[in-house]
Formats: C-alpha cells, sequence, structure tokens
C-alpha cells in the first residue's frame, strides 16, 4: 500500500521529468541534423550537378533539384574535357595521381613499421631524442620545406615529375607513419623479442615474423591515412609539377581556372567526384578498421 | 658438460650497480633457484645468463665455454618468461617450430622434436591452436614445450608460475619438478616465491640487494641461515628474532631476554656459545614449528627449554594453528598442531626447541 501511494505521489513528476527529457532530445538531434545538412549539402549539390547538363544548370542555377539526368559529364571529364589545352579529360591526372599515392603510400608505411620497429624495440643511445626530432616533422608545415625540396628534385633531375612527388611524399610522411607504428610498437612485449633472440631470430625475422603480423590493425590506420593525406595533397603538386605531370589535385584547380568561355559546372561537379572517389572508396572499405585500430592499444 | 659457472659477475646502469660480485655454479643436471624479494637482481642475473643483458665485469661460462659476449641464439639455452611471450599470431605448433626453423633444424628432427615434446607435456590436442585461445596453465606449458623442444645445454626460467592462480601454480610446480627429473636438464630458476624454491631447487641461492646471501642445499639454508636477512625470508610465518644476551646457567650457555611480566626470561643454549663472547649482545633466531605446548610427551626431550608467554591472536589453518606470543615487548609467532593449540588470552607455557635455534651478531647480521 504505502508503495503504491509513494509511487502515484512520485508520478507527475516524473511525468514531468519525461517532457522535459523529450525535449531536451529533439533540440539536441535538431540541432545535430542540422549540422548534417550543412555538411552534407555541398556534396549533394555536386553530386546532383554531375548529373545534370549544363543547360538545365545554366537555366534553373547551380542550386536547384535535377530535371534532367545524365552521364555525359561524367565521360566528358574522364575522357575528353580540354585543361590547359590539354583534351583528354581528368583521366591522365587520374592515374598520375594513383601512381604518386600508391608507391608513396606502401614506401612510406614499410618505412614507418621499420622506423616505429627500432624506436621501440631496438633502442639506442639517442633514439628518444632521435624520435622526437622525427615528431617534429608532425607539426612542421609542408610549405617550409618547399624550397628546400625544389632545390634537391633539381639536383636528382626528378622536378616536373610524379616520380618527384613520391619522392617527396615518402619522406614528409615519415613523421607520422613512424609515430602510428612506434606508438603501436610499444604495447608489444619486449619478451617477446627476448624470446625470439634466444630463439635465434635476428632483427629481420623478428620483423617479418613476429612484429609485422602483429601490425595489421596500426598499418590498415597508416596506409588509410597516407593514401587520403597524399590524394588529397595540393600544395607539392602544383608547386612542382606542372603540365601531363600534375596530380589530379592540381588539374581540378587548372580546370577551373581554364579559362574558357562558359563555366561547365556539371563537367567540374564530375571531376571534383573522380578526384574525391579513391579516397572515399579507402575510407568506406577500411573505415571500421581505422576506428578499431586507433582505440587498439594493447595485444592481448 | 653443461655447468654453469658465474665468476664475480658485476652488472651497473650508470651509477648503479644491481650487481656486486656474483659467484655461483651449477653442476650438470642441476637445479639452481635463485630466490630474493623483487630488486635483488635475481632476474638481471638471469637476464645476463641468457645474453640478454650485457656484462659489465666478471665472466660467466655454460659448459666451460666464456659467453660474456656471445648472443643468446649462440649460447645454446632455453628460457621460459613469466608473461610467457608466446608468438600471438602463430599457432602453438608454429610457436614451437619458431626456434628450430631459425636454427635451420631438418625437417624430420623438427616434426621429431614436436611430436616427442608434445607427448612428453600432454599437449597435443592443443598444438593447432593460437595462444589466445589457451587458459594460463595451458600457456605454461606450451612456453615450456617451446623450450623443450630445443634440447638446450641450460634451461632458464623468470618466474615462470607467477601468473598463475594459487592452486594450478602447485601443480605446475609438481609438474616443472616431475619434468626436470625426466629430462634432467641443468636449471636456473628465479622466483620470489620461497616455497617454490625449497620445493624444487637441489641448491638456492639467497639474492638481496644485488649480493648472494647463502648458497647451499634448500635445507642448508633454512636450518642454517647464513644471515638475518636469509633467515628472515625463507620460511613462512617468518623465523622470530629475539634481541638477547649470551649468559651462563647452571654453569652451561643460555641467553637472556626481557620476557613475561617483565622478568628476564634465560634460555639453555644446546650449543655452547663460542668462547669469550658472554655478556655479548646477540639475536635468538626460533622458528615457529619450534615452539610447542610444554605437555608431557615433550618434556623430556633433549635441547629444551621453556618460557611464559601471553598469547594474544589465534590463527588457526586447518592443518595447524599459528598464535602470536607476547614476549617482553616483542611478538613471537608459533606454529601449533590444532590439538595443542593456545586459547586467545592464555598465559602459555612454550617449550623451546633449542637445537634449531639460531645466534646472530646484531653488528654484522651474520650466524654466529
Amino acid at each position: 500500500m504505502a508503495d503504491l501511494a509513494l509511487a502515484q505521489a512520485l508520478d507527475p513528476e516524473a511525468a514531468v521529468a519525461g517532457r522535459r527529457r523529450l525535449m531536451a532530445r529533439v533540440l539536441i538531434y535538431g540541432i545535430l541534423g542540422l549540422f548534417a545538412l550543412v555538411y552534407i549539402v555541398p556534396l549533394l549539390v555536386v553530386v546532383m550537378n554531375s548529373f545534370r547538363d549544363q543547360p538545365e544548370i545554366a537555366r534553373n542555377g547551380l542550386i536547384s533539384l535535377p530535371q534532367s539526368f545524365g552521364l555525359d559529364a561524367w565521360w566528358s571529364a574522364w575522357d575528353s574535357y580540354c585543361i590547359g589545352g590539354n583534351c583528354e579529360g581528368m583521366k591522365r591526372y587520374f592515374f598520375n595521381s594513383l601512381w604518386m599515392t600508391i608507391p608513396a603510400t606502401l614506401i612510406s608505411t614499410m618505412l614507418g613499421a621499420m622506423n616505429g620497429y627500432v624506436l621501440s624495440k631496438w633502442r639506442f643511445r639517442g633514439s628518444e631524442i632521435l624520435f622526437t626530432c622525427m615528431l617534429l616533422g608532425v607539426f612542421m608545415p609542408g610549405q617550409i620545406s618547399l624550397m628546400p625540396w625544389a632545390f634537391i628534385l633539381g639536383k636528382l633531375g626528378l622536378s616536373n615529375s610524379v616520380v618527384g612527388l613520391v619522392v617527396v611524399h615518402c619522406v614528409q610522411g615519415l613523421s607520422f607513419t613512424t609515430l602510428f607504428c612506434r606508438n603501436y610498437y610499444i604495447s608489444v612485449p619486449d619478451d617477446l623479442i627476448k624470446a625470439a633472440r634466444i630463439d635465434g631470430a635476428g632483427f629481420w625475422r623478428i620483423f617479418w615474423k613476429i612484429i609485422l603480423p602483429l601490425s595489421p590493425p596500426i598499418l590498415i590506420v597508416t596506409v588509410i591515412w597516407q593514401f587520403t593525406g597524399i590524394w588529397n595533397e595540393y600544395l607539392f603538386g602544383v608547386v612542382f609539377t606542372s603540365g601531363s605531370q600534375q596530380p589530379i589535385t592540381a588539374a581540378l584547380v587548372a580546370l577551373t581556372a581554364g579559362g574558357t568561355t562558359a563555366s561547365a559546372y556539371d563537367v567540374m561537379s564530375a571531376a571534383v567526384l573522380i578526384g574525391a572517389l579513391p579516397p572515399l572508396l579507402v575510407y568506406f572499405l577500411g573505415g571500421k578498421y581505422f576506428v578499431r585500430g586507433l582505440t587498439q592499444g594493447a595485444i592481448k | 658438460m653443461s655447468t654453469l659457472t658465474i665468476n664475480d659477475l658485476r652488472k651497473s646502469f650508470g651509477l648503479v650497480e644491481v650487481l656486486k660480485g656474483i659467484n655461483l655454479e651449477a653442476r650438470t643436471g642441476e637445479f639452481i633457484a635463485l630466490v630474493g624479494p623483487s630488486g635483488c637482481g635475481k632476474s638481471t642475473l638471469l637476464a645476463m645468463i641468457a645474453g640478454l643483458e650485457t656484462v659489465t665485469a666478471g665472466e660467466i661460462r655454460i659448459g666451460g665455454r666464456l659467453v660474456n659476449s656471445v648472443a643468446p641464439k649462440d649460447r645454446d639455452i632455453a628460457m621460459v618468461f613469466q608473461s610467457y611471450a608466446l608468438y600471438p599470431t602463430m599457432t602453438v605448433r608454429q610457436n614451437m617450430l619458431f626456434g628450430m626453423e631459425s636454427r635451420g633444424v631438418p625437417k624430420d628432427e623438427q616434426v621429431a622434436a614436436i611430436k616427442r615434446v608434445a607427448a612428453l607435456l600432454q599437449i597435443e590436442p592443443l598444438l593447432e591452436r593460437k595462444p589466445g585461445q589457451l587458459s594460463g596453465g595451458q600457456r605454461q606449458r606450451v612456453a615450456m614445450g617451446r623450450a623443450l623442444v630445443r634440447d638446450p645445454k641450460l634451461f632458464l626460467f623468470d618466474e615462470p608460475l607467477s601468473n598463475l592462480d594459487a592452486k594450478l601454480r602447485v601443480d605446475m610446480r609438481t609438474e616443472i619438478k616431475k619434468l626436470h627429473h625426466r629430462v634432467g636438464k641443468t636449471t636456473v630458476y628465479v622466483t620470489h616465491d620461497q616455497v617454490e624454491a625449497m620445493t624444487l631447487a637441489s641448491r638456492i641461492a639467497v639474492m638481496h640487494q644485488g649480493e648472494v646471501q647463502q648458497f647451499d642445499e634448500p635445507q642448508t639454508i633454512y636450518d642454517r641461515p647464513a644471515n638475518i636477512f636469509v633467515a628472515g625470508f625463507m620460511g613462512s610465518p617468518a623465523m622470530n628474532f629475539i634481541p638477547a644476551e649470551l649468559s651462563t646457567i647452571d654453569g652451561s650457555d643460555a641467553v637472556s631476554f626481557p620476557g613475561h611480566g617483565g622478568g628476564l626470561t634465560t634460555l639453555k643454549l644446546h650449543r655452547s656459545a663460542p668462547a669469550g663472547i658472554s655478556g655479548r649482545r646477540v639475536i635468538l633466531g626460533i622458528r615457529p614449528e619450534h615452539l610447542s605446548r610444554n605437555n608431557p610427551e615433550v618434556r623430556g626431550k633433549e635441547g629444551l627449554a621453556t618460557l611464559v608467554a601471553p598469547v594474544e591472536v589465534v590463527e588457526p589453518t586447518g592443518a595447524e594453528t599459528m598464535a602470536v606470543l607476547r614476549v617482553g615487548e616483542l611478538e613471537v609467532v608459533g606454529r601449533f598442531t590444532p590439538d595443542e593449540a593456545p586459547r586467545m588470552g592464555e598465559d602459555m607455557i612454550v617449550s623451546v626447541d633449542m637445537t634449531h635455534a639460531c645466534l646472530f651478531d646484531p653488528a654484522t647480521q651474520r650466524l654466529i
């Protein structure tokens, strides 16, 4: 009886609290929804425009619901649109970016893994200082190294070449890849290395047989990070290459600054999307490993 | 020929000297335990024997060969780690194969070795599993298996049982003892658990502050500890230490100390004290099990002395009962059989078995 009376007495207050909670939820989701919209609308506009045809865009304006649907803009952007007097579309630059990003990602990730292995498992006098120095690279803005790189690429005979960009990105990426891998390998128990040394394994055998098989979580993180970073990089691309050697980010800007009579918004939209697809794909394929890898600490 | 000889071995980390001239030797097939509190240098010593730490000074010989600057893999040793250190991405079989593959052992020998060791340790059903799928005891077995397939000169164990729960630890202890009996390899076993050391070892090195305090057979270490540290470290509950003064009673040597009710308690020594130290201050060491109730059966035994002590705490454990007795300012722990266990608050007449009493010099802490 007493319980029942108590419950009834409390009831109105509970109802008020419930209403208040509902209001708070509505408010929170409303604000979050608004932010999500602000993020997604530009992407939506670009995606829609890439499927509309140019006359319709000219007629109805850049921001409006599509009245037509066609893939012409995509073909044109890929294959035949003229950029800086070269009418081959984006494909050349797309492949430039691919041939730049894939080797640079793989090489910088492997070097980072080796660096991390040495800096965590084979410490030597001064290795901590060396690591601190490498960390500086994480905070160093790219433009600081523009001049030195121009000089070095010139000396190597690699100016205005995709190979030159690969070299630049490998070195520029080392700080991050080393940081990622070193911090991951710190959590690998040292006893594993000791056991392997007693088992007769040397430096490389321990790396290949013990460290690398433990590394997929951090390697996925590093690869995604490096791939998106290098693919989207613009500054080095536009400074060190021109014409047919440019990566896609630089070519996109050339496309908008083409100086042709009318802006072809449909083709531009498609070109932008072509440029954005690979990092998006990488993220969709590896995103869940990315989050898992970042949050994973110790190896048990 | 798989002896281990360590001569005046020293190790410093910067200015800190962690090992201060260690001398040890293990005969072929012997089981040596290094025991001591954490930070005594026992694990460092083991790592140096394994070649995982460099030698600052002195020498390590395995099978007569100087190995100071020999790489771990060339020392012909195998080691079992506290954390087991099983390679997590490999199956049990691959874990055991890894060492042999690294050394280029022929394939058929590898297969034979795995078969032999898996049968020995009864881990055949686990061979295709990953370490993550094994229980603590199974991992422990596999870690030993990995050491055994190599058939090395020297086995090193670094606190192999301390990650197991109490019951499993006792089982595995027996297991290791059986294994050593069967395999007969020279073994160095690091532990902080004095019971493990006592039960397993043929000889024990008790270490403290970077020095070997005593290196001898377990029973000798227990009965005649070289100094107060060893006496207090080995045995649980620990030996009782009573500051006392040498005196004589009825013409034979005795020790006196403040006892019940402020009076002086005097116990006759079984062995006569070395000449010329009468009147000197000493520390009397008595193990808890050498106290017993003064009843008719024991009264006739040789070397008994009696004292009266109020009982302050009684702790039954089932098999035996510990009691804390008040002797002067001190608390003295006694170990009694349950049927003659004291009651709280009782003034107990206690027989002290003086044949097992130890005397220590308060200045040098050494056994007199």
